[in-house]
């Protein structure tokens, strides 16, 4: 099967997979619950979610584990279970995927550097436990993401890169400022992110969550203006959710969400997937765009 | 005085600690709030102007830049550090009645919900403008809010949620709260919510950003 990077390189553009989160909460899992948690007393609920995308068309899926370090974890009293939450979570995508690749996802801790609050070994310990699982249940690849912050990010990488022999993505999420410009929430462009994630071993970059894919094309064409050859995932929500009746909504269709899609490669993506409020029907309608059906 | 003033505002709105405190890189070396809130008290500036004239108006400072997206979450919570190093040194007259505050501004994340750095940042940045802040940290349910502005006169209570199913119990909990107390005020914020699903739920107010949230205060206790 290779490498994702070598697939790139060669020249294909690949289709990633979509939600986890708000599908988790589909099938019934209540704000509370950790989410992670499911890869033990749900593993059946877990594995259809990473069937669905595979059948959906997907080259890749992740795993079940965006909130698997234990800073996350401790809260719901499982600070010891940290490696087998992981390594099932990437079991259970392993087994959905059959011959495609499994991307162990990596969300950040919730803690900030800067306050004091943890120190770097701190960050990266927890990141090493992490990760260890998720290869232990065979991940191809370690996709850290939603980083808003550069030393978190080259933390992660660090400690995925020195601990397994996966490939390892790292992809952050960007608004739009009143000025238009993007920023993370602790203020990094996408420019600035280049050059801190690729010195830090990312071997593909990117961008997840946001407001959607219309934004995505302008925050690809920002990175490959800093770097033209580096690999580039996006993972875009569907949308700005909107409430209706007492429950959220993503509104971005699957054909609205796919028909932006030849113009995200054009603007120098390699990966095309999705992220909050996208659903299997989204990755089938951007599996056929990719495939220019 | 009011040039000693006017360097604890400026250290406040630049997130200058201390003077030991690297960060700012421009003021490295320079004393910072904490050096010049003690200096002032020493002088015999009235506590209360240092904390309206001096205090507040660095924090109103960084609540506009931060809406204006001129800068992010790192420089506010620098900005909070030091406002609240600048703080200790005020306790005592706060203690003693000579300082006043605002008014109390309750607030907690929402029931099933975990994420604390927004609401840490607005409880920061609403207790540097003066108030007293009462935080119920994260997961709070409906009588934790109800308890709590029990307790609190008049206070103003501010609900919290990261997540797109967690907002949706701003509803529950704002009929709960309006339910045994009508004439509370709740406030909501956070990533996912807007004014529309604000007017939705029957909450008082939304804030899109901390400073939003001080004028809306500044408005009801004024």
């Amino acid at each position: 099967m290779g490498k994702i990077i070598d697939q790139i390189k060669a020249g294909k553009t690949l289709v990633s997979d979509g939600a986890w989160g708000t599908f988790l909460q589909k099938k019934g899992m209540e704000p509370g619950e950790c989410p992670e948690e499911w890869n033990i007393t749900r593993a059946d609920d877990v594995f259809d979610i990473a069937k669905s995308y595979i059948d959906a068309g997907a080259d890749m899926i992740e795993t079940n584990s965006f909130g698997g370090t234990i800073y996350k974890v401790e809260k719901y009293g499982l600070a010891d279970k940290v490696f087998e939450l992981n390594k099932a979570a990437a079991e259970i995508s392993r087994k959905a995927a059959g011959d495609k690749y499994v991307l162990g996802s990596v969300g950040p801790t919730g803690k900030i550097l800067m306050m004091g609050e943890v120190s770097e070994e701190d960050l990266y310990d927890a990141f090493k436990v992490q990760v260890q699982g998720l290869e232990a249940g065979g991940a191809d690849a370690i996709m850290i993401e939603t980083m808003t912050d550069l030393d978190e990010a080259r933390l992660a990488i660090k400690a995925a890169k020195e601990n397994t022999s996966c490939e390892v993505f790292c992809t952050m999420t960007f608004d739009k400022t009143v000025d238009g410009e993007f920023r993370s929430m602790m203020g990094i462009a996408p420019t600035d992110m280049v050059n801190t994630l690729i010195d830090a071993g990312a071997e593909l970059i990117g961008a997840n969550c946001g407001n959607g894919i219309e934004d995505m094309i302008g925050i690809v064409e920002e990175i490959r203006k800093a770097n033209p050859d580096i690999p580039v995932l996006v993972h875009a929500n569907a949308g700005m959710p909107v409430y209706d009746d007492g429950q959220t909504v993503f509104p971005e269709t699957p054909d609205e969400m796919a028909v932006l899609v030849p113009k995200i490669v054009a603007a120098g993506a390699n990966i095309i997937g999705g992220c909050c409020g996208t659903t299997p029907g989204h990755i089938c309608k951007v599996r056929e765009a990719v495939d220019g059906k | 005085m009011s040039e000693l003033l006017a360097k604890i505002a400026e250290c406040i709105e630049f997130g200058k600690i201390n003077k030991a405190a690297p960060y700012p890189p421009q003021m490295k070396g320079q004393d910072g709030a904490d050096e010049f809130t003690a200096k002032a008290i020493e002088e015999g500036v009235n506590a209360q102007d240092i904390l309206t004239e001096g205090l507040m108006v660095g924090m109103q400072k960084v609540g506009v830049k931060f809406r204006e997206n001129k800068v992010f979450v790192p420089q506010v919570l620098m900005s909070a550090k030091a406002m609240s190093t600048a703080m200790l040194h005020l306790k005592p007259f706060f203690a003693s009645g000579a300082v006043k505050q605002k008014g109390t501004f309750i607030i907690g994340t929402v029931e099933g919900d975990l994420h604390d750095i927004g609401k840490n940042l607005v409880s920061m940045m609403v207790e540097g403008n003066g108030y007293k802040v009462v935080d119920l940290g994260t997961d709070v349910k409906a009588e934790q809010y109800i308890a709590a502005l029990k307790e609190n006169d008049n206070a103003i209570v501010g609900l919290s949620a990261l997540l797109t199913t967690t907002m949706v119990n701003m509803e529950k909990i704002t009929k709960a709260i309006k339910e045994e107390l009508p004439g509370a005020i709740v406030t909501i914020g956070g990533a996912p919510v807007t004014e529309d699903f604000c007017e939705k739920i029957g909450a008082d107010s939304y804030a899109a950003d901390p400073q939003g949230l001080v004028e809306y205060l500044d408005s009801k206790v004024a």
